[in-house]
This record gives C-alpha cells, structure tokens and sequence, in this order.
C-alpha cells in the first residue's frame, strides 16, 4: 500500500512492466485455483488501496478460466495496524465484504507488496472480527523480504531482494497512470523513504 | 483536524469531508457479527454531562466503546455543581484519571472551548452542546444523513443544497452548528423563523434568512424542524404555542408542498403538534430515527480522527 | 522622615523643566529654586518626569465591608496609591450595602487610617441597592464622610419615579446621582456586547440600546427637574451622541469613561475567558473611537476606572458563571497615554483636567483635583511617560489578579505619589 504518492522518482528501475504483471497474475491465478482445487468457497479479498484492483484482476482471471465469479471485496486495515499512534489519524479505505460473508470460506487476501508483515497481521486481526474462514492464503505481486514477523506469502508474482533503503512502488493502471513495479533509492543512489 | 472539536468552524472542508467519509465506512459495522474495532484501545473517554441529555450520551457511548476505548460517563448535573468552579474542579479529577478526551455538554456556551484553552486538561475536548452556542457532532450526523439521501456523486457532495432550518434559531446549538458546516460543505442554507427567534447579526452569517415558511418549503431539499419550547412564549418571542404552531409549524398540509425527494429532520427530542405534527414525523420524508443511527458512526469517525493516532502535540 | 522634598527639572503638565518644591503638605514653590532654605530637604531628580495633579477616582470598588478576600480599603488604596490616584470614591455595592451613615463612616475611617489615598464613600441611591426606596441620602451627606456622590452602581436605577426623587433629594446638599444605565429588562443575563459575535457565540447580548435608553431619559429627568447627573462608565458611540446633546442644550449632566472601554473591544468574548466579562460589557472598535473622540472633545468629562476586584475562582471558570468586572486602577493612566496622548487626543493638562480636576468638581472634593501651584495642597504625581512596562498580575498591590491587560505592554509608569507631601509611591515602590 502505498497510501501516499510519493514525489515522482524518474530514477525508479522497472522491474516488472505491465506485461510482466499481467503473466504473473495470470500465474498466480491459476496457482490459487490448483491449490484451492478449483474456484468453490474462494472469496478474494484485497487490501486497498493497490491489492483491491489486483484481486479484481484475478478474480476476472479465475472467471475466465473457470466460467465462475469468485466473490471479491476490500479489506482495510488501518484502524488493526500496529503502528496507528505512530503518526496523525490515518483515512480509512473501504471495507467491503461480499454478500456471502466468509465463514468457512477460503479467504485469500490479496496485496501488492510483502514487506515486514505487519500489515498482513493486521489483515488476521481484522478478519477474525468479521467471521471464521476455513483457510486464509496470502496472494501478493511482490515480495521483497525483510519480515518481521512469522508470515509468509503463498502465491507470489516475484521475489524482489531488495535493501532496507529501497523502495518498491507499484503503479496500476486505473489508480495510476501504467501498470509497472519500479525501484527506487536504490543502494549507492540518493536513498528513498523505506516503506 | 485540529486538537479538539469545539465548534463547527472548527473544521475545514477536508476536515468535515473526512469525518463523514470515515462515518460511512464505520457506519457498515453496524452489520457486522462483531460490533466493534481495536483503534481506541487503551484511550479512555469520558463523557461529562452538566446537562441531561440521555440520547447524546448514549450515542458517544456507544461511539466510543465500538472503538475499544475505556469510557467513564460523568453525570455532573446537580445543585452543588452547577456552579462555575465546579467545571475546573472536576476538569482537574477528569485530567488525574488521564482521560484523553473529554465529551462536554454543558449549560454554558463557552465551557468545551474554556477546558480546552485553560490548561486545565492536556485531552481534546469534544462539544456535544454547550448552551446555545454549538452542537458540531449533531451538525456533522445531520450532514451525513442528508448525504446518504442527498449527495450528489461518489462523495456525496450538498454542493448547492437546499436546506431549511425552521424554528428557534436563536436559542439553538444545532442551527448554529448546522448553518456554519452546511455552509463549508457547499448547500445554501435557508433560517427560518419570527423575527424574535433569529439572533441579532445573523445576516453576516453563511446563510438566507425568512420569515415565510411556506415560501421556503417548495425549493428545499431538507427541512431541518428545531425544537421550539413552549417556555419561549412567556419570553414574549410569540404569542401563543398555537399561533407559533401555525406559522411555522410542519403539518400534512405544507408537507404537501414539498418536492418528492425533500426529507423531514429534527435533532430532537421533538415536540409533536408544537413545530412538528405527529403525521410529519411519522411519515416516509422522516428520517429522524436515521439520525440516530448515524449519530453513532459520525461519533465514532470523530473520536477516532481525534484520538486514533498519534497525539499532534501542541497542534491546536 | 523628611517633610521636604525638592523635585528638580519636572515637567508640570507637559511644560517646559522647572522645580517644584512641596513642605509641609502644601506646594511652597513652582519654578527654578536655588535654595530650598531648609536642611530636611530631599531632592528628587525628575528629569524626562511629567507631573499632574494627584489622580481622582470616581469609581472603585474597595470591596469592603464584606468581600474583603477580593480587596481591602488597605490593598484596595495602595493599588490606587500606584496607579498616581491620592483621592478614590468607594462604590456603594458592599456587604453591607453603603446605604446608611454607620456605613459610609466605616469605609471613610478605614480609608484614614490606610492613609494611602484619601477614600469618599459614594452612598446607595436606594436601600440595600434595591431600586425600591431611597435610602437616608441626607443622613450619609451629613455623617463624618460628607457623601456627595449617590449611586446603586451594579445596578441601575430604572424605576423614573425613584430617579426622578433622587435627582430632586439630593439638590439639597449639592450632591449628585451617578447612575448605572442598564435598563434590566432588556438584559436579563446578558453576557457581552450583543452584536454579530453574541449571536456567533452563543452568548446572551447586551445590547447598547440598553445603556442609551436609560442616559437618555435621565438627561431628560435632570433637564426637568434641574439636577445635576452623572452617567458611570459609558460604553457607546450612541451614548456619546446623547450626552452631547444633553449638553448642548444645557442639561447638567457629566459622564465618565473607563480605560477598558478606550482600548479593549468585544473580540476579545471569543476567547471565552471571563478575564474580559465586565459590565457594561466591552463594545465594538467605532465604539472605542466614540469614545476616546468624547473624552478628547469633553463630552465625556472624566475617566475613571471601575476598579473591580474579584478574588480568582470568580473568574476561573465558565464565562456565564464568572463575576462582572475587573482591576483599572494601576493601569488607567497608561492606558490613557496610549489611547490618548501618544496618539495627540488629548495632552498632559487635558489628562489632568479628565484624571483629577472633572472628578474632584463632580464629587464636590475641596483638597484633591488642584492646579498644582503654590499654596496647594501637595497632591502630586510624577509620571514617567518614556518606558515601557509588560503588566504582570501578580505584581499588583491589589489582592485581586483579574487585569485584563496581562502580558499586554502598555506605556508609561508611576514613580512617585504625594498624599498631601508625603509620599505614598517613591522611586516606583509603595512607601
């Protein structure tokens, strides 16, 4: 989530277009249906802003595939993360959760960057308040490592090393301008705000 | 948003577009199986009420425990402390319990923006009515509820709409607040009311004055009915609660007059066949009930934006 | 303890640097002395100093009898021995009420004894401030205190007919009524100027028409009945036009001005600190420019200070359920060089004439409000009018702290009063 635009980075490397993008979600996709042993009980939950568009597209990838709308939604984390008092009161981003509700359902929360998991534990905590899921996977664009806490993601787009002074940005094309992955603030370049 | 929220004037467009978004996106939870979010865990909110006001109380109760945080609800009403030095004094009990925000409704016009500016408490101050000076969270449920009913586009914009608040603007906490947000909200305001009921200066407010209800009534898109105490008559500000009643009372009839999609508000607790006929309040154009629901949601957004992040110390 | 003292290079009223020599309670000599032909002679430089005439107050609040945890006849005169003031009349609204001889004597006597500056009960027009009936007018007029100003100040006397008889009564003795114009009705729990910012605040207004109504029809009731009239504390442009007229056509009539009200405006309300709650309340910034334009053409004729001490859990709280009121006397005269003489309204003579000789005239005070010239009596203060001075409550010889002027920087600053030649203020310092 990069909830704030950072200032525009013309020094950001590409490391996923929108091609690259479009093939890793079609990968993952499919790596959710074989897991899930097709698309029944599969609700998709993104976490906005960036993961919501992402969920959608595989959600359309999955209907595509298999003739079936898997319900989608949004799930904000704001007021479960653990550094709320950290900074000003944050906006919160819609929460939606389809009609069926997700007790007993195989919830997959989908993001765009892995970082140090804090906002995915965030993501339990909230989801335990909303009901009981039978599972809950982790659909992520990219993960960059650094974890701070025990999670792991179970479909992943790319696996990114990257350094604490970098910084990943996702563009998605519908809230951005064009679907890309860049980096920036890279080591040896002028250093970025970590995410 | 700044430290505490004292007056309607306090809140900038952003400001008051925030706290209606975050009250739409809290407002959901009331579906939910579990009623309730971490964010104020751990901050304590209290509720001091120098004045009955059993609904308002409940409403940021409710706020305020939906949100996790501790309340402590302070009944100060009583002969002994309806004195001045009685708000310092319990401002000082209130602060050695380490409140961190303080729900103030009080008898006084000033007292919320008194603790909030003498030193007395370091927590932020939320107005839930002082006098007849302002009600700003009644002001902001009443602009989310004509939202929900009214906006316009994906924000929910009153950009130009109508609104009329009919009844005793002069002694109202909720006129004053709803004139000054409506207005920084973009909808044209329209006060309606005998002359006496108007306050002295109120031209140099954001708002069109009347004196006709029944002018007024066919262009709005709200009508906002205040409550109007029959104790106002000894006052001499009119005649009698019968012709106060036909002149600017609601009834079937002026209802008639009406646009189809105009909806019918009171902050209540209302006074029916006084300013509002039983057949009003009780029809489909009421949403004096969803107020109520809303009330909660907008607290909470308030609370929250107030109390869910870090403290902007010194910030005022 | 010397008897003698020679004030070298003293501006008198503004004018050119001269001596002045007091002895003996009285002024032995104006103009250049070479020898004070005496050996008990204390000399004071009073280079850069202005002296005027010993300030007289027509309108303190001593406070006692009955609230002597605000203000004492004791603190209450060393504060006015501060501000330059050797002569203040003590308002009648005490606990009990100044309505009666015994009363009136009290306050005198504590006054002599204090010895700070002399004090003039002003007498209650009617019993116990009540509005009802008169109260013994002769008797105070005739007790040791020789009450010649009557006034229910704090509240006004509305009834006509009561007002009518006190003007009348009081001709007798040549006293005068100093009347609280606030018709009642029209400000039942008024709070501040009524205005566009009561209305925004929330605050019950008090409006001008109010003050104006009740000037006016007692202009009319002195003009028929051929008395004279004080007005208190007048707060209005429109009050201003009224006195005007009255004296235009000859009515008898004399009006004061507070300093709050030639500097402070009713913006101040919005800060909802009961610091600012007096009565009359402060009014709108035409107003203030009404006002200071009347004292400097002499419509308004004095200023005096409305002195109101109130102890501090009075104003530390809600502004409704704060006291009326607030401290003047330690500041009036720098408020008045920075309302009205820094900005050329009105010179030194002119400020003596407001501050001293008017209000000595209206209460009828023999030995205080004298042109300072030899065989006076030494009622004298010498003002440094150079510095600048940021107001500090706690330094206040009041016992009260409610100055409205807190951490404002005003200018000017009293180094010297003489009581009769002796000094009540030295070098800044009480005596």
């Amino acid at each position: 989530m990069c909830a704030q635009p950072a200032p525009e980075d013309t020094t950001g490397r590409v490391v996923l277009d929108a091609r690259d993008i479009a093939r890793a979600l079609t990968r993952i996709s499919h790596e959710i249906l074989e897991r899930n042993k097709g698309a029944g009980d599969l609700v998709l939950l993104g976490i906005p802003s960036r993961g919501v568009p992402l969920a959608e597209r595989i959600a359309e990838r999955i209907a595509a595939v298999e003739g079936y709308d898997v319900p989608t939604g949004s799930l904000d984390v704001t007021m479960y993360r653990d550094d709320l008092r950290l900074k000003p009161a944050r906006a919160l981003l819609h929460t939606e959760i389809p009609e069926e509700g997700i007790d007993g359902r195989t919830v997959v929360l989908v993001d765009d960057v892995l970082f140090s998991g804090r906002t995915i534990r965030a993501a339990l905590d909230a989801l335990n308040d909303l009901g009981r899921p039978r599972a809950v996977r982790l659909a992520v664009l990219v993960d960059r490592g650094h974890r701070e806490l025990p999670i792991r993601a179970d479909f992943v787009g790319k696996n990114l090393p990257t350094s604490l002074v970098e910084r990943v940005k996702v563009t998605l094309a519908g809230i951005d301008d064009v679907d890309a992955v860049t980096i920036h603030g890279e080591a040896g370049a002028p250093v970025g705000e970590a995410r | 948003m700044k430290r505490h929220l004292l007056s309607a004037a306090d809140l900038t467009r952003d400001d008051a577009e925030l706290v209606l978004s975050t009250a739409a996106e809290l407002r959901s939870l009331a579906d939910r199986p579990i009623k309730k979010l971490p964010a104020l865990r751990g901050r304590t909110v209290v509720n001091l009420f120098f004045e009955d006001s059993t609904r308002t109380r409940i409403s940021f109760e409710a706020a305020a425990k939906r949100l996790s945080a501790d309340v402590i609800n302070f009944s100060a009403k009583g002969s002994s402390l309806s004195k001045g030095e009685s708000l310092k004094d319990t401002a000082l009990t209130l602060e050695a319990m380490g409140a961190d925000a303080v729900v103030v409704r009080h008898g006084a016009s000033g007292a919320p923006h008194r603790l909030a500016h003498s030193g007395w408490v370091r927590s932020s101050v939320v107005n839930a009515g002082d006098g007849t000076h302002e009600h700003p969270t009644q002001a902001l449920l009443d602009a989310f509820t004509m939202s929900r009913h009214l906006g316009q586009g994906k924000t929910g914009s009153l950009d130009g709409r109508r609104v009329a608040i009919v009844g005793d603007v002069l002694h109202s906490r909720v006129a004053r607040s709803n004139a000054l947000l409506l207005a920084t909200l973009g909808a044209e305001v329209t006060l309606v009311a005998p002359p006496t009921l108007l306050p002295v200066g109120v031209d140099s407010w954001p708002v069109e004055t009347s004196y006709d209800l029944d002018a007024v009534l066919p262009k709005a898109d709200a009508v906002m009915m205040l409550r109007v105490q029959r104790e106002r008559m000894h006052g001499g500000f009119f005649p009698t609660a019968r012709e106060y009643s036909r002149r600017y009372g609601l009834d079937g009839r002026r209802m008639a007059t009406l646009q189809d999609h105009t909806i019918v508000m009171h902050p209540g607790p209302m006074v029916r066949g006084m300013e509002i006929s039983a057949e009003v309040a009780d029809s489909d154009r009421s949403v004096i009930v969803e107020q109520v629901t809303n009330g909660v949601a907008v607290r909470m957004a308030v609370l929250y934006l107030l109390l869910g992040g870090a403290q902007p110390g010194g910030e005022e | 303890m010397s008897t003698s003292y020679l004030i070298r290079n003293v501006s008198v009223l503004g004018g050119e640097p001269t001596d002045l020599h007091l002895r003996d309670g009285v002024v032995v000599a104006v103009g250049a002395v070479s020898d004070p032909g005496d050996g008990g002679v204390e000399t004071i430089d009073a280079t850069g100093l202005v002296a005027l005439p010993g300030l007289v107050d027509l309108h303190t609040h001593l406070r006692e009898p009955g609230r002597e945890d605000a203000e004492t006849v004791e603190s209450g005169t060393r504060a006015a021995a501060r501000g330059g003031f050797t002569a203040v009349h003590a308002m009648a609204n005490t606990e009990p009420v100044a309505d009666t001889a015994g009363v009136v004597e009290q306050v005198w006597r504590l006054g002599r004894e204090a010895g700070h500056c002399d004090v003039y009960p002003v007498g209650a027009v009617t019993v116990g401030l009540q509005g009802e009936r008169l109260a013994e007018l002769g008797a105070m007029a005739d007790s040791a205190a020789r009450v010649r100003v009557f006034s229910d100040d704090g509240k006004c006397v509305s009834d006509a007919v009561l007002m009518r008889r006190a003007l009348e009564y009081v001709k007798a003795f040549d006293g005068v009524v100093a009347q609280h114009a606030q018709e009642p009705r029209l400000t039942e729990g008024a709070q501040m100027n009524e205005g566009e910012l009561s209305g925004k605040l929330g605050l019950a207004g008090w409006p001008a028409v109010a003050e104006e109504a009740v000037i006016a029809r007692d202009c009319l009731l002195a003009e028929h009945v051929g008395s004279r009239l004080h007005v208190c504390h007048v707060s209005t442009a429109g009050s201003v036009q009224i006195v005007r007229e009255a004296k235009a056509r000859g009515v008898d009539v004399t009006a004061e001005a507070c300093p709050h009200h030639l500097i402070l405006t009713d913006e101040l309300a919005a800060t909802y600190d009961p610091i600012y709650k007096v009565n009359p309340p402060l009014r709108t910034r035409a107003d203030v420019e009404a006002l200071r334009a009347g004292l400097a053409d002499g419509t308004i004729d004095i200023v005096a200070t409305d002195h109101a001490p109130h102890p501090h859990e009075d104003k530390d709280c809600e502004w409704s359920a704060a006291a009326f009121g607030m401290l003047g006397l330690e500041t009036a005269l720098s408020i008045v060089q920075e309302t009205m003489v820094d900005p050329g309204l009105l010179d030194w003579a002119g400020v003596a004439e407001r501050m001293s000789y008017a209000p000595a005239r209206i209460g009828r005070v023999a030995d205080h409000g004298r042109p300072i010239e030899v065989g006076a009596p030494a009622n004298v203060v010498l003002y440094d009018p150079s510095v600048r001075r940021t107001v500090d409550p706690t330094e206040s010889a009041s016992l009260s702290r409610n100055t409205p002027y807190r951490g404002m920087e005003l200018p000017g600053r009293v180094v010297a009063t003489f009581l009769r030649g002796r000094p009540t203020v030295l070098a800044g310092a009480l005596v």
